[in-house]
């Protein structure tokens, strides 16, 4: 449920699925790789921690796991580099589910402050067993399997399956979103104990949705192991990854489905981007500064939000002499879901 | 647009939150030295118009003046130092300050420490039963006694205009009774009061006027007695009388 | 009448404050019983106690015979009894009707929610029918955050009665809101209680407690002072001086007719 046309998201898709044909050089498709994999992963986030109100700082978890999936069965069961790895996604996709199981069941037995603190304990005790364990490969890492692509064609795979991920996780989103469950994860975002007074099943709603949004995440890991050919514990497990995941769904607007979509794709590209330009690996840092601290000042619930107020606001100028009784539609809640 | 010698006057007012025109077009005069009641059912916009006179919501067409002074675009604490507060519906009292400590508090615009130890204790007179607990935690008063309190609290500043909202919620009878009572000595002692009151009835018969909101206009106006009187107003606001059914009433 | 919903020598503090203190109370099947008192008598602390928001210190909370002061209260839920707060808790950033959704969820399994919509036909008629009757209707795709105060307490009733229990405890029902409405809202209570629903009322309007309540409770210094008739309550000399502080034209008239 967005403000947006149908026809402007199909447009989206349309853009984003040229982009590699007109776009060629592969330096800016494997930005555009990497920016897609932030924004299904972001989005994925936003399933659970945005509608829900608990903010999970732990995501890298699924994320090393779907890599470590992805890295250890192509090596242990001697595949060849390509295609025959991509069926492996959707399995790494499961792992991380499984995963979130147990992870949820410990994590959401508390309330959403001290359950924030409890995400980022659990990922170390993850990034600590990639890094110590001996089917891990330990601190060196795993290498895949080489894919023996052509350099000009290598990221086309990548990028389409990125984008197809993408769109997965945004329509499972809005499903949820317009569905019975999701509405039981608002309440529980606006206010729990009511929720639990109503007879909304609190603890089963949490972990499912926890454990749906490890899905994407996990998928996300495992395409990015097969991109880069070589995994360390320290880069799939990375804590920095949690923080750019929640910050990209904030600076979008924390609980919108355009949100996390606009602020993986402002960030993560005009990270990678100024990165290549400036040839200065940390100049990213003072334009994200910048951004937040406008986002923060102008728009603290978000761009999206910010700007769907300002439309409105416009609308109501334009109706100037009758003043107008403009109820705004549930649309509009979806988007101003926000917090205060 | 004329400067009004009205002492509070509402002009083509038209305010909301951002997400719809709650107040649609109001205009009216509050006379000086009286209590005047916006009655009207719920969702009309009385809140919302009280939040207009104090600063904390901007109107965005027409104009409210205060002897004079146009008020939109002027801060809460410009209007404050005008001579108008306001006592919000929601208890705003600092728990953990005693009570003496939150009546002070009113008078933070006040520098002088002999000014604010006179106005203390000529509120101390008005509130005697306030005065008595000067020294609790005001968390520990109830509900009733805390909204004295803020009462106090607001006359620091000697204001010439106090807007109430609500202030009879969620209060038993007896301090119900004690709180009109309080009005009507504020009103005594020289001050204008503008009230929104759900308890409309008891409210209105201590109103010299009223106003009537319904879904952001005016419905009616004129003395709280007419407004009380008045037939249809009584079965569709004010209960109607205590043996008929509104619904007869107001067919 | 049996005796349905039940408050033993319930005792609770908070820090140094004792908000209850050896409370007993019981709520008939069938019956309108009002819970009355001054402000600070520990009327909303008993009510929290009774639905499992709260643990007691000391005493017991029977349903139907049944142990259930530990329980919580989503198990409190189930059992048929619903609850308004005294300071509104409803659902802020989504909408009104899909406050409404949120209640008549009741006996659904979480895992199906996943494939249902938000709401069967049913569900979003007798949602309507509530909103309507609280004057609600036309803002049902508003945010419920944007609501006046007195919109979100006949919210709050809307979804508890949308909810259908058998025991409705309403905390404060009139507060904030007009009293033509509360007219209504009292005539909907007799309704209902003619059909067999139990009401627990706490409330300060007493021409509203008066009307409809056949047994009344005061409530002091967390410990219940008188249980009687509204006549009886009403004429009690404690009570007038605690509480009720003198007499009121309307108030008698109330009684007179009630």
């Amino acid at each position: 449920m967005s403000k947006v046309k149908p026809s402007l998201w199909a447009l989206g898709v349309v853009v984003l699925a040229l982009f590699p044909l007109i776009v060629t050089n592969p330096t800016y498709t494997t930005i555009g790789v990497d920016t897609l994999m932030f924004m299904a992963c972001a989005t994925s986030w936003n399933m659970f921690s945005g509608y829900s109100g608990y903010v999970s700082l732990g995501t890298g978890i699924f994320f090393g796991c779907g890599a470590y999936t992805m890295a250890l069965i192509s090596t242990h069961a001697h595949m060849a580099g390509g295609i025959a790895q991509f069926w492996l996604i959707p399995l790494a996709g499961v792992v991380a589910m499984v995963v979130a199981l147990p992870v949820g069941a410990i994590a959401l037995r508390v309330r959403r402050h001290t359950f924030v603190v409890i995400t980022i304990a659990l990922f170390f005790v993850f990034q600590l067993l990639a890094i110590n364990a001996s089917f891990t490969g330990g601190a060196a890492g795993i290498s895949l399997p080489l894919i023996p692509w052509l350099a000009a064609y290598f990221n086309l795979p990548f990028y389409y399956i990125a984008l197809a991920m993408v769109i997965f996780a945004t329509a499972l989103s809005a499903s949820v979103r317009r569905s019975r469950f999701g509405l039981q994860l608002l309440a529980i975002r606006d206010d729990e104990d009511r929720a639990l007074g109503l007879g909304v099943r609190v603890t089963a709603v949490k972990i499912t949705g926890f454990v749906m949004s490890a899905f994407t995440i996990g998928m996300a890991g495992a395409l990015y192991a097969m991109f880069q050919g070589q995994i360390y514990p320290q880069f799939v497990f990375d804590p920095t990854f949690d923080i750019t995941v929640a910050l990209m769904a904030f600076f979008g607007g924390f609980g919108t489905l355009l949100g996390p979509l606009l602020g993986g794709l402002i960030l993560e590209s005009s990270q990678q981007y100024l990165t290549l330009t400036f040839s200065n690996g940390s100049l990213y840092l003072i334009l994200f500064g910048v951004l937040f601290l406008i986002v923060i000042l102008f728009m603290p619930q978000g761009v999206v939000v910010r700007v769907s107020q300002l439309w409105a606001r416009r609308n109501l100028k334009r109706d100037a002499t009758p003043p107008s009784d403009v109820t705004p539609t549930a649309e509009a809640t979806a988007i101003a879901g926000a917090s205060h | 647009m004329a400067e009004s010698t009205a002492f509070l006057r509402f002009e083509g007012v038209v305010a909301g939150y951002g997400g719809g025109d709650v107040i649609k077009d109001v205009s009216f005069d509050v006379p000086q030295g009286g209590v005047t009641c916006i009655v009207g059912p719920n969702g009309s916009g009385k809140s919302t118009l009280l939040k207009t006179v104090s600063g904390l919501v901007r109107p965005r067409l027409g104009q409210i003046w205060f002897k004079g002074t146009p008020l939109v675009g002027l801060t809460p604490r410009e209007i404050l130092k005008l001579g108008v507060v306001q006592v919000p519906q929601n208890h705003s009292l600092f728990r953990e300050m005693t009570v003496e400590q939150n009546v002070e508090l009113g008078a933070f615009l006040i520098r002088d420490r002999k000014l604010i130890a006179q106005r203390l204790k000529n509120v101390w007179e008005i509130f005697p039963i306030v005065a008595e607990r000067a020294k609790d935690k005001a968390g520990s008063l109830s509900g009733g006694q805390q909204r004295l309190v803020e009462f106090a609290r607001s006359l620091m500043l000697e204001p010439e205009l106090i807007v109430l909202d609500e202030p009879s919620m969620g209060l038993d009878p007896k301090t119900l009774r004690l709180v009109f009572e309080t009005i009507k000595t504020m009103n005594k002692v020289g001050r204008t009061v503008l009230l929104v009151e759900q308890n409309a009835r008891q409210a209105l018969r201590m109103s010299h006027f009223a106003v009537v909101l319904e879904n952001g206009l005016l419905r009616l106006s004129g003395s709280g007695s007419e407004v009380l009187n008045n037939p249809e107003i009584g079965a569709l606001y004010l209960g109607g009388s205590i043996h008929a059914s509104p619904k007869q009433a107001a067919s | 009448m049996a005796t349905l919903l039940e408050a033993k020598g319930v005792s609770r503090a908070f820090g140094g404050v004792k908000a209850l203190d050896g409370c007993s109370l019981t709520v008939e099947k069938g019956s309108i019983t009002g819970l009355i008192g001054p402000n600070g008598s520990g009327k909303t602390t008993l009510f929290n106690v009774m639905t499992g928001y709260v643990k007691p210190d000391k005493g017991t909370v029977l349903f139907d015979g049944n142990d259930v002061t530990n329980a919580r209260p989503n198990k409190i839920f189930a059992l048929g009894v619903g609850r308004t707060f005294q300071l509104t808790r409803i659902f802020e950033r989504i909408s009104v009707i899909e406050n409404m959704l949120v209640a008549t969820q009741r006996d659904e399994s979480w895992l199906r929610g996943l494939t249902r919509s938000k709401s069967s036909p049913s569900e979003l008629h007798a949602a309507m029918e509530w909103l309507d009757f609280v004057g609600l209707a036309r803002l049902a795709s508003m945010q419920a955050g944007s609501l006046s105060y007195g919109q979100r307490k006949l919210l709050e009733l809307a979804y508890v009665l949308v909810a259908d229990p058998d025991v409705i405890l309403l905390d404060e029902p009139a507060g904030g809101v007009n009293l033509t409405l509360i007219n209504e809202i009292s005539e909907k209570i007799l309704a209902l209680n003619k059909g067999g629903k139990t009401f627990l009322v706490v409330e300060h309007n007493m021409e509203f407690v008066m009307k409809i309540c056949n047994k009344i409770t005061v409530m002091h210094q967390g410990c219940d002072l008188v249980t009687g008739t509204p006549a009886e309550v009403r004429n009690n000399p404690q009570v007038l001086d605690a509480y009720l502080g003198g007499s009121d034209d309307e108030f008698d008239q109330a009684v007179a007719s009630g």
